[in-house]
Formats: structure tokens, C-alpha cells, sequence
């Protein structure tokens, strides 16, 4: 039996180098922290200003920022624009109809990218921070995480102006090699990349909320297993004493 | 006169629990592969259990289906842990009952005189299959979406009847509400069937009794042992030694399975898929559509089979015909004896072989078709078929080693 399954698992090793390629770009680590209750609380401030503009985040209520140290009244006095109340969903006041007529697309709602995205919160930290100079895109810029994406560079007035290294292969198609700021704008690269990662550490929370919560208690689950695994094979032990 | 008597007389309660579990006889050499069918059991309740309470939330309505899971997940007090023990249980499913399945392979437990024992257990899969396609769609997610509309687009390529049939079964031109509201109402009927052919399964096993890892019939073996004179001398009572023994096995399992419900409840992809995190858009194909990880190897065969005749129905032929070959194995195996132990090189071979190239089929599934992997697809798909459809020759042809009259060890 051993002998087999030693066999079976040196025949799937080729399997392993199958899916490699394709993929796309490399990700920045954002190595954000979801118990980092200040970095949650700016990422939700930034958030409320510079995103939910236009997009949504429609499972997500502004109460449950209180699950990173908020107070109903802090919420209710820094973050709601709108006249939304605190126990309701984050909707956007962009109407869907003038989505489709600004941007020819319907805007994404940002609850869940970060469980969506192929690397979760390092795709988010990655993408705001690859936005390049593209005059060929309606909005004048392109980005190397999303290539064609169809919105602005909205963190542009912190971030700066990047223009991007472009070299054509021999098929001839375009790669972004490099990216470099060429008009800065008002933060630091260090402060700009703090903004992203904060952004990247509330959307992650605002993905999977209950995330801490559900890790806290499965150490309790497993202790308490592991101990009863033992009584159980205790039990058996004792029980199966006289059979021969 | 006792309350027990009382009941008795009116309900054979003591009776059945005898004959079924105290004074049932199981063969006492039972090993780690027995396990899982009682773990296949506890995860059915388990799914039965929380699909009612996900279902007090749920809307099975296409634009608020989306809205009413994340509902669950964020608003309804444990709703996300209820959800997420369901949709891993879905994935736990099909891991014990493969399992469970190989198992039968293994020793030879659908031969004679257990064959409906095993169509029994074959019709449970096809059920369990069922079920776990309509589910994935209420989620109603990208994935849910699209992996559907693959499926059931399958039945369109049948010829004359495909796209009346294919309407039939959405309901609708493409999947859509009416299309969701049907497999809501039938993923909530078909696990009480399932729970139904469970019983009809282990009525079938009692009737015939267990087999064992030797694949001796330990009721024709010699009787009379500690508990009875007339009951298997190989035999021990189910209950208390396998009941204490499964009770070890369920407390084995759920650490496996909680610890990926509280720590890894995406299964890095595999059981709640990413492209599920975003809802259904019948406007936008995502570029890449695999089914979940235990349809794969199925998908694949699918795929392997080129069209030809200007039709693509072969492929759904080979699909099917890959499921209910299974069907038949009963009377494919002409081996002098049951379990593996005894078997020779030649069907240890195609059964390592099998594993394998249902593994390999697997992984292919997930994966977007190429040249090379729809070359070694269409390899694996023909060694599926040989494993089954030479075994008549190979199992007769084979060497054999001498079964004991008593079980070992």
C-alpha cells in the first residue's frame, strides 16, 4: 500500500509544472494587517472619499465599522456624506444610468474584490499604484494591473503623474517593463504607498468581515477536538480491549 | 410492565435495534477505509442541517440571490459559519464518498451477493451529483452562473430533442430566475431522497452483511462467538465496538474539515471558487469556465472527445457512459476473489493506474484546454475505459493468492 501511494505520487510530480504561465503581472506584497485598527479606519476614510464617489460597496453597512474601533457617532460624523443613516447599506450616489452613460460600463461594486481579485489585497495595494500615462485611454491614463480599465486615476492628485517603460516583444506586443513618477503629486511615494495599502487592508476586511473572528474561535474548536479526539480513542481503546 | 415493553408491543423499537445495531454482526477486521461511510452520513445531515437554515434567509430570486448570501454571511447572527460548514460540506462530500467508493473497489465489496447494495450506492452518487449542480447554481455567482450554462448547454448537443430538452430543463432560452427557482425548489427535495436511499442502502448492507478487507463472507465461516452461538465467529456487534470506533473516526474527520471551515474556508479556490464573488452576468463569458473539483475529471472526459460527425454529442456520451460504466462493475470483475489482498500484480497495476489517471483527469478539468493537456486527457480518458471495460479479461487472466478461512488482521 505504501508502495503504492509512493509510486501514484512520483507519477503526478509532472503535474505540478502544468499551470505555470499565463497569470499576468507580478503583485507587490501589501503585507497589510487586519488588526491594524488605524490602518482600517484610514483606509475606510479614504474610501468614503475618493471611491464611493462612484463605486459601491452594497453588503457592507456603516455600522460595522465600529468592528475597527469606530463609534456610531464618529461614523455618522466623518464618514457618511450622503444622507444616509448609520445602520444602512454603502451605496453609491451614482445612478447606474449615468454609469452606463459616463464610463459605458456599469461600476463595479468593491465589496468583495478582495476576494475576487487573484491576490486579494496585493492585487488591490499593486493596482493603485500602477496607474501610467496612456493617451490613448479615455481617461488618459492605463494601468499595468488592469490593463484598459475604464476608470480615471482618482489618487492621481497624491500620487503623482507615472509614465511607463514600454518594450515590444517579437510578436509584437507591448509589455510595461517599468513605471516612473514623472510630476509628483502631494504625498511622498512612502505616504502614497500607505494610502494604498491602507485602501488594500479596509477592503480586505469589508470582504470577509467575520475573518478574525472565525480564526479566533477555530483555535478554540480545535482544542477542544484534539482533546476529545484523544477521549475518543481512549474510549475505543478501552472498549475493543476483548475482541481478538 | 416496563415502559420498553410497552413501546415493543406497538413498535418494534428493541427489534431494530438489534438487529441493527446491537446485535447486528460487522466483520471485526474493519480498517481505516471504513470510515467513511458513516462520515459520508454525518456530512449529509450536516448539509441537510444547514441547508434549512441557509434556506430561512436565502432568496431564490436572480437579483437577490447574490445580495441574500452576502446577507447570511455578514447580517444573520452565525450565518457565516453555517454557510461556509454547507459549502465545505459540499467538497467533504464527495471526498468522503470517493473515498467510500474506492473503498469498494479496493475489497471487492460490489461483488456478489452485493450488487444492488453497490447500484444502490451508485444511484446515491448520481443524486448527490444532481443536488451539488443545483446548488452551486444558487449562490448565483459568475461561476454558478457560467458552469451551469456549460452543463446544461451538454444536453443541447443531443441530437433531435437537445434544444427542446435543454429549454425544458432551464425553463427559460438561457438560465435565468425561472431557471433558478426550479434547482432552489429541487436542491431542497433531492437530499431527503438522498436521505431515503441512505436507509434503502443500509437495509441492503444488513440484509447481505459487510465485507471486509479480506473479502472473505464471514456468514459462511464457522459461528458461535462471545455474544451469540448462531452469529459469525468473525463477527463483533456494531454496536458497542463500531459505534465507539466511528465515534473516533467523526472527531478525526471533523478536525480535518473544521479546520478548513475556520482557516481556509476558500480551499485556496478549490471549494468556494473566486470568480463566485462576483454575480452572475449573462453579458460577460468569464475567459476561463471549469465545473468544481469534484466534477473535473468528468469535465475532462467531456472535452477530451473530439466532435465528429458534425456533431459534439460523443463527448456527452463519454461523460455519461464514464458514470454509469460504474454501474456495472459488479459483473466486469471475474476475479476468483474479492479484496485486492488476495488479487495479483496485473489488477494492483490497473488499479494504480485508475487512481491516477482519474486524478490526472481532475486536474485537467480545472485547467483551460491545450494541445498537450487535451492529448494526455484523451490518454486518460482511454485508460478510464479499459480499467472498467477490460476487466473481464485482466481479472480473469490474473494471478490470485489463497484466501484464508478466517479474517486477518
Amino acid at each position: 500500500m505504501k508502495k503504492l501511494i509512493a509510486i501514484l505520487s512520483l507519477a503526478l510530480l509532472p503535474l505540478t509544472g502544468f499551470s505555470s504561465g499565463g497569470g499576468g503581472v507580478h503583485l507587490e506584497s501589501a503585507d497589510i494587517d487586519l488588526t491594524d485598527e488605524a490602518a482600517l479606519q484610514r483606509g475606510a476614510k479614504y474610501f468614503v472619499n475618493y471611491c464611493q464617489g462612484c463605486h459601491s460597496m452594497k453588503y457592507f453597512r456603516y455600522e460595522n465599522m465600529q468592528d475597527f474601533g469606530l463609534t456610531k457617532g464618529q461614523i455618522e460624523q466623518n464618514l457618511i456624506f450622503g444622507d444616509h443613516k448609520v445602520g444602512e447599506l454603502m451605496t453609491t450616489g451614482m445612478s447606474a444610468l449615468d454609469a452606463e452613460a459616463w464610463f459605458a460600463t456599469a461600476v463595479p461594486d468593491l465589496t468583495l474584490t478582495a476576494r475576487l481579485k487573484h491576490g486579494g489585497a496585493d492585487w488591490i495595494y499593486t493596482y493603485l499604484k500602477s496607474f501610467y500615462v496612456d493617451e490613448s485611454r479615455p481617461f488618459g491614463v492605463n494601468n499595468v494591473v488592469f490593463p484598459n480599465v475604464g476608470m480615471p486615476h482618482v489618487l492621481m492628485e497624491l500620487q503623482g503623474v507615472q509614465e511607463a517603460t514600454i518594450e515590444t516583444d517579437e510578436h509584437g506586443n507591448n509589455h510595461v517593463t517599468g513605471l516612473k513618477l514623472v510630476k509628483p503629486g502631494r504625498m511622498s511615494a512612502e505616504e502614497y504607498d500607505g494610502v494604498a495599502r491602507d485602501l488594500a487592508t479596509f477592503m480586505a476586511h469589508v470582504a470577509e468581515p467575520m475573518k478574525l473572528e472565525r480564526q479566533r474561535l477555530g483555535i478554540w474548536v480545535m482544542l477542544f477536538l484534539l482533546v476529545f479526539f484523544v477521549v475518543s480513542i481512549l474510549l475505543k481503546k478501552e472498549f475493543w480491549k476483548d475482541v481478538h | 410492565m416496563s415502559f420498553m415493553t410497552w413501546i415493543d408491543e406497538r413498535f418494534p423499537a428493541t427489534k431494530v435495534w438489534n438487529e441493527h445495531l446491537a446485535q447486528y454482526y460487522a466483520p471485526k477486521n474493519f480498517n481505516f477505509w471504513y470510515f467513511f461511510g458513516s462520515l459520508a452520513m454525518l456530512v449529509l445531515v450536516n448539509q441537510i442541517v444547514t441547508g434549512i437554515w441557509l434556506a430561512m434567509a436565502y432568496k431564490p430570486d436572480a437579483t437577490l440571490a447574490f445580495a441574500s448570501v452576502e446577507y447570511i454571511m455578514r447580517d444573520v447572527e452565525w450565518g457565516w459559519l453555517i454557510r461556509y460548514l454547507h459549502s465545505t460540506g459540499a467538497s467533504a462530500f464527495f471526498v468522503v464518498v470517493y473515498l467510500h467508493m474506492f473503498r469498494g473497489l479496493m475489497y471487492g465489496s460490489y461483488r456478489k451477493p452485493r450488487e444492488l447494495l453497490w447500484i444502490i450506492g451508485m444511484i446515491i452518487y448520481v443524486a448527490m451529483m444532481a443536488t451539488a449542480f443545483m446548488g452551486y447554481l444558487l449562490p448565483w455567482g459568475q461561476m454558478s452562473y457560467w458552469g451551469a450554462q456549460v452543463i446544461i448547454n451538454l444536453f443541447q448537443a443531443i441530437p433531435v430533442i437537445g434544444d427542446d430538452l435543454s429549454v425544458w430543463i432551464r425553463g427559460d432560452f438561457v438560465i435565468s430566475d425561472a431557471t433558478l427557482n426550479r434547482f432552489f425548489a429541487l436542491h431542497f427535495l433531492l437530499p431527503f431522497i438522498l436521505a431515503a436511499l441512505v436507509f434503502v442502502h443500509i437495509v441492503a448492507l444488513h440484509k447481505v452483511g459487510s465485507n471486509n478487507p479480506d473479502g472473505i463472507e464471514i456468514k459462511k465461516g464457522p459461528k458461535g462467538n462471545r455474544w451469540s452461538d448462531t452469529a459469525p465467529a468473525d463477527g463483533i456487534p456494531f454496536h458497542p465496538y463500531y459505534s465507539v470506533k466511528d465515534i473516533a473516526g467523526v472527531i478525526g474527520f471533523l478536525i480535518i474539515f473544521l479546520a478548513i471551515v475556520f482557516f481556509a474556508p476558500e480551499f485556496g479556490g478549490y471549494f468556494l471558487e473566486a470568480p463566485n464573488f462576483e454575480p452572475a452576468n449573462p453579458l460577460k463569458t468569464p475567459e476561463h469556465i471549469a465545473p468544481v473539483w469534484y466534477f473535473t475529471p468528468f469535465y475532462a472526459i467531456l472535452r477530451a472527445v473530439p466532435s465528429f460527425a458534425g456533431t459534439q454529442v460523443w463527448g456527452v456520451i463519454a461523460m455519461f457512459a464514464s458514470i454509469i460504466v460504474l454501474f456495472f462493475l459488479p459483473w466486469l470483475d471475474k476475479s476468483p476473489v474479492k479484496s485486492i489482498r488476495y488479487k495479483g500484480p496485473i489488477f494492483k497495476a490497473m488499479i494504480a493506474m485508475f487512481v491516477l489517471v482519474f486524478i490526472v483527469l481532475g486536474y485537467l478539468g480545472m485547467m483551460p484546454p491545450s494541445p498537450v493537456a487535451t492529448l494526455v486527457a484523451q490518454i486518460c480518458t482511454i485508460l478510464y475505459f479499459v480499467f472498467f471495460l477490460a476487466m473481464p479479461i485482466y481479472s480473469k487472466m490474473d494471478t490470485t493468492k489463497p484466501v484464508p478461512e478466517r479474517v486477518t488482521k
